[in-house]
Order: C-alpha cells, then structure tokens, then sequence
C-alpha cells in the first residue's frame, strides 16, 4: 500500500531551512493498522501529510498504491486524496455553515457522483457513524464526538483503502474516544488501511504495528522504553 | 449541489461580515449607478440640444448677400451682389439636388391687432416650402401658407405659436382676423411649439410669416434678406451648396471662390459639431463611469483577500478531501461575480428608477431627459463583466495556487 524509501521533507522559512524527516524508510501493506507515535517535532504529522498526498517529500521515493506521489500533478494528486485516502484531523476539519449531510457529501461531489448516489452513500455512513438522526445538523449544534463521527464518515464517503487520523482522539472525552477508537477497529476489520497518529499509547497498543519517530528518523532504540515514557506521558 | 453550498456559503459571510459586504457591494452599486446615470444624462443631453438644433432646420443652408472680395473678369471688388425671387425659381429647376428652396423677406417691428391685443412682431414673407425646411409644423386645424396664397396674393397669415398666446389669449386664433399694420389678415394657422436653440432674425415662434407675394405688395421690397435651401438628405448638402454658389457667381458674375460674396451659415456643420462634441462628451462620461467601476472591483479585489485569508483553512479542508485547483478557482470566481451582480443590479434598479422619475422634476426642459439605451445597458453589463472577473480572477487564483498542508496550516 505505502512504500517510503529515504524520504526527507524539508521547510524552508525565510534562510532557516528545517528538516523534518531525515531519509524515513516505511512499508505498510493493506489492511495494516499502524500507530506513528513520537515525541513532539519528531515528523509525525508530517509523514501523516507526505502519506495523504497533502504534501511532496523533498527527497527520497513514496509510491502509494503502486503509483510514484513526488510525478504526479497536483489535480493527481487531489484524485488520489479524494479516491483513495480518508482524513480524520484532531480538529475535526468541518465546514462550519454546511450540515453533517453536506460536509459527508461534499468528498463524493468532487468525485461526480450523481444526486441519487450521493443521497444514498451518505446517508449509509452517517447511520453507519450513528449519526442517521443529526443529518441536518450543523457541526455547532453537535458535540466533539459526533463532530469526529461526521469526519469519519466523510473521510470513508469514496471508500478509501487507506485512513489517517491525526490524534482523532485528541479534542475528545474518554469516552468519546473510546467510541471513535471503536469505530476504527471495525474499519480495519472490514479492510480499510489504518494508520493512526497518536500519544496515546493505550491507542497505539491496539494497533498491529507502531512506528517510532524521533528527530525525524524512525526510532529503533528501546522500544520498552520508549512504551513506557509514551504511557507517562499519556 | 456545490453552486447551493457556494450560495449559503457568500450569505453566511455576508450574515458575518455585514458591514464589510455592503461596502463592497456598495461600491459596486455606486458604480453602477454612476455609470449608467452619466451615461443616460449625456445620452438626454446630447438628444436634446440635437432636437433643438434641429428647430431650426435639418439639412439647411442660409445665404445673405455681401460684397465682391476679390476682382473677377475686368470687375473690381467691392461690388454688391443681391440676389431675387426668380433665382431661387431657377435653381429649384436647375439642381435636383436642392430639395427645397425659399427667399425671406423679413420686416421687423410691424404692428399686429386683434381684437385682443396689439403688438409689434417681425413679419417675414416666405414661399410655401418655408416650414418644410425650417421644421414650422402647423397645429391641428391650421396650416401654413400654400401656393393659392402665393398665386391669389392672399391675405392669409401663420403665426408662431408665443405670438398666438400673446394676440389671442388663449383663443383659436384660426379664422380670426389679424390687422397687419392696418391691412386686415386671416389667420391660416399657428405653429406647434418647438425646442429651438439656435436663430437669425428671432425665434419662430415670435414671428408671423405670409405669402412672398403678398409681403412684395404691402412693403415694395424686391431683394429678399436671405435665401434658404434644403439638400434631398444630409450626405449631399456640400453639393447643394456648391450648386447654389456656382448658379449665383455664374449670373451675378463673381469669383466662385470668393467666399466674402455670399454670406453662408451650413446648419448642418453645426449639428455635426454638437453631434462629435457629444460623442466625445459621452466617452468621457463613460471613462468616469468606468474608472469608478475600476476603484469599485480594486474594493472587490480587497475584499476577495481578505475573505480569502479568512477561509485559508477551509481551503485546505477542501483540498484534503480531492477539490482540484478548479474547483476552488470557481468558487471564488462565483462568489465574486454574485457578489457584483447583486451590486450591479440593485444599481441598475436605482439607475433606472432615478431615471423614471427624473421627468417628473420638470427639469427635462432644462437639460434633456435622461434616456437608457440598449447599448449603454450592455456596455455597463460588459464592463461589469469584466471588472468582476478581473476582481476576482487574482484571489480565485491565489486560493487555487495554495498548497494544501499550508492551507490546512499542518506544518
């Protein structure tokens, strides 16, 4: 599914260049459920970025799904994210005047899909999110955990293999979290790629495979340890 | 779908930022309005001071007689050339292309009676084809002097419409006896009121006109004061002219090129001028309309920024979940052009609506009444057009250029 060889990603800001990552190799297959975990500075979010297409790595070679990311055209690159990739963001990313309907639909507009198809596919995944009856809410009148279930289900509007969730645990309760971490276990049950960014390691412990980075390299040191600290920290 | 999210989305901002989208609206308004109001005045304007041009005469010259400038075939300069009643019977016959002809013989301060009142007024002595020429268009139930008139040596008089309320007060002065300087007239018919700008010898509708031949009988004048053509149509007024000078130098034996010889007022130059002045005064009005137009779409410009660093994020989000840079370009270009349509249509309505009224402030007879025309309509649209493609190109482009993890601020 996502084969990352060397990869670098570096920032330029005005003469100070930073880099991000440091030549990061990372292969995740299909129906893989993987947590990046890692100090913070340490170039999660931004492999998050580089996986999703939101961004180009400056060095190195990323093929998702067979296809080479650092050729492709920015309008290849917006096919691939409305087609083949889901986000889920920590801040929940809604639009703020459409209602959970429209923000769940707007992925499969920029698809084409016809009206009917659309009807139909959304509201299968706002039922399936437990959503079927908040439809024409708007993301003021819900609360955090359902704001994070209107995501999810947007973020599976075209079916993507693969799903990234930034800390989506993050702005929420124990509970909700709970219910969203839930939610991503049936995902990749039914096959989706999972790859989740989190501090929480009580989260990253449920998933098949965690992915350390530090200093934005992967981190191949004690992995007790560094479990450990996660934890404290959580 | 996406146009009706695009839809909520502008009146959602427009809910927010109220102030901020009725000035920008505002300025799109006003330009219009300023545009379109210009546009029309100097349209009414120009309508209006053609019409009273056109009081005097369409497609006229008038002639009066001078003195000899230059020496021709052994005859010194200096030399008086009048002209007579029977040249202007000859060159009718002789040039087709003069489609109208009349001498005038006008006499000044002649006493009128009616039975009303009595006052002095200029009495010219013209031939039927006078009011032809000079747009004098007798009122229902009158008429003008006719050929019987010329023929018979008729007392019969036409009176300009100013003179009719002066002598009769209000009556029908048709029918009705007019005393010319003791010598007792019927009135054939009064002048409908014109607008008129321009004149020799006094308004129209100040004087009181009657058959040449009759005016010869009571004033024992032989040489009329000035003698007046009609072209058949306004391309061929030069050759009526020429034609009229080369008849006159070739009888009255002077240099044709002699231009002090006969005295000569071509309407139609002026006309032409106040047609040339106007166009140019209108394309000046429209510049102004358009450079307010142009400070009004900069605002619009602005605006779109603004509104464009707002929604940065939204941008992302929407780039995240596969919006093309398309995608994006169309929805700030849309907002932008509804946004000026909006504008633009409230002051096409306000526009309108001011020139609807306009009349009804009885100022039209001052300065015209302001009239939109098709073109000014589709000239105002077309450059609204352009202004709100050009306002909102520039942002819509910036927007669709951003890079999404920027947008989305993840880095």
């Amino acid at each position: 599914m996502i084969e990352m060889t060397g990869i670098r990603k570096a920032y330029q800001t005005g003469k100070i260049t930073f880099e991000a990552l440091r030549g990061v190799d990372i292969s995740i297959k299909e129906n893989e459920y993987i947590a990046i975990v890692g100090p913070s500075g340490s170039g999660k979010s931004t492999l998050m970025n580089l996986m999703g297409c939101l961004d180009k790595p400056t060095g190195g070679e990323f093929y998702l799904d067979t296809e080479r990311v650092e050729t492709l055209s920015p309008n290849q690159l917006a096919d691939i994210r409305n087609r083949k990739v889901g986000f889920v963001f920590q801040a929940f990313n809604l639009l703020p005047y459409a209602t959970a309907y429209e923000n769940v639909e707007l992925p499969l507009l920029y698809a084409g899909l016809s009206g009917k198809e659309r009807k139909a596919r959304v509201t299968e995944l706002l039922n399936r999110v437990g959503l079927g009856d908040k439809m024409a809410n708007k993301p003021t009148e819900m609360s955090g955990g359902e704001m994070q279930r209107v995501a999810i289900a947007r973020a599976l509007a075209n079916k993507p293999k693969l799903i990234l969730a930034d800390e989506p645990t993050g702005n929420l309760d124990t509970k909700s979290g709970r219910a969203i971490v839930e939610i991503f276990n049936d995902l990749w049950k039914d096959g989706h790629t999972i790859v989740i960014i989190t501090h929480d390691m009580h989260i990253a412990k449920r998933c098949q495979r965690i992915i350390r980075l530090k200093d934005g390299l992967l981190d191949t040191g004690n992995e007790e340890e560094e479990q450990e600290q996660s934890l404290k920290v959580a | 779908m996406y146009a009706l999210l695009s839809v909520k989305q502008f009146f959602r901002d427009l809910r927010s930022q109220k102030l901020r989208t009725f000035m920008t609206m505002f300025g799109i308004l006003w330009g219009t309005v300023s545009i379109i109001l210009l546009m029309a005045f100097g349209t009414g304007m120009q309508e209006f001071q053609q019409k009273r041009f056109k009081g005097l005469g369409e497609n006229i010259c008038i002639f009066w007689p001078g003195v000899t400038s230059k020496p021709w075939n052994g005859l010194p300069r200096g030399r008086h050339i009048r002209f007579v009643s029977e040249d202007a019977t000859r060159i009718r016959e002789m040039y087709p292309v003069i489609k109208h002809i009349s001498p005038e013989f006008p006499r000044s301060n002649v006493m009128l009676k009616s039975h009303k009142n009595n006052l002095t007024a200029q009495v010219i002595g013209v031939w039927p084809e006078f009011h032809k020429m000079r747009n004098i268009i007798p009122a229902a139930g009158g008429r003008f002097i006719n050929d019987k008139d010329m023929e018979k040596k008729r007392r019969t008089i036409f009176i300009g419409d100013r003179l009719a309320e002066q002598l009769f007060a209000g009556e029908d002065p048709v029918g009705q006896t007019l005393q010319v300087r003791g010598a007792p007239f019927v009135v054939v018919g009064v002048m409908v009121s014109k607008d008129q700008n321009s004149s020799y010898g006094g308004r129209d509708n100040r004087n009181a006109y009657i058959a040449s031949e009759t005016f010869l009988t009571m004033f024992s004048r032989r040489y009329p004061n000035n003698m007046v053509i009609q072209s058949t149509n306004d391309n061929n007024i030069q050759e009526a002219i020429d034609s009229f000078k080369s008849y006159m130098a070739a009888k009255y034996n002077f240099d044709p090129t002699d231009t002090e010889t006969l005295g000569t007022w071509d309407v139609t130059e002026g006309f032409k001028f106040i047609t040339n002045f106007f166009v140019a005064f209108r394309m000046f009005l429209l510049c102004i309309g358009c450079l307010t137009l142009v400070t009004a779409g900069i605002g619009v410009t602005n605006i779109m920024n603004v509104v464009l660093e707002e929604r940065t994020k939204e941008i992302g989000i929407k780039m995240a979940l596969g919006a093309k840079k398309r995608t994006i370009m169309s929805q700030f270009m849309f907002e932008t052009v509804l946004l000026t349509c909006i504008g633009g249509s409230i002051g096409f309505i306000i526009a309108y609506a001011i020139v609807m009224v306009f009349p009804l402030l009885n100022l039209t007879e001052h300065i015209g009444t302001p009239t939109i025309h098709v073109f000014e309509s589709v000239m105002t649209i077309s450059i609204l057009g352009i202004v709100a493609f050009l306002s909102g190109f520039f942002p819509a482009r910036r927007a669709s250029n951003m890079e999404p993890v920027k947008a989305l601020k993840l880095f």
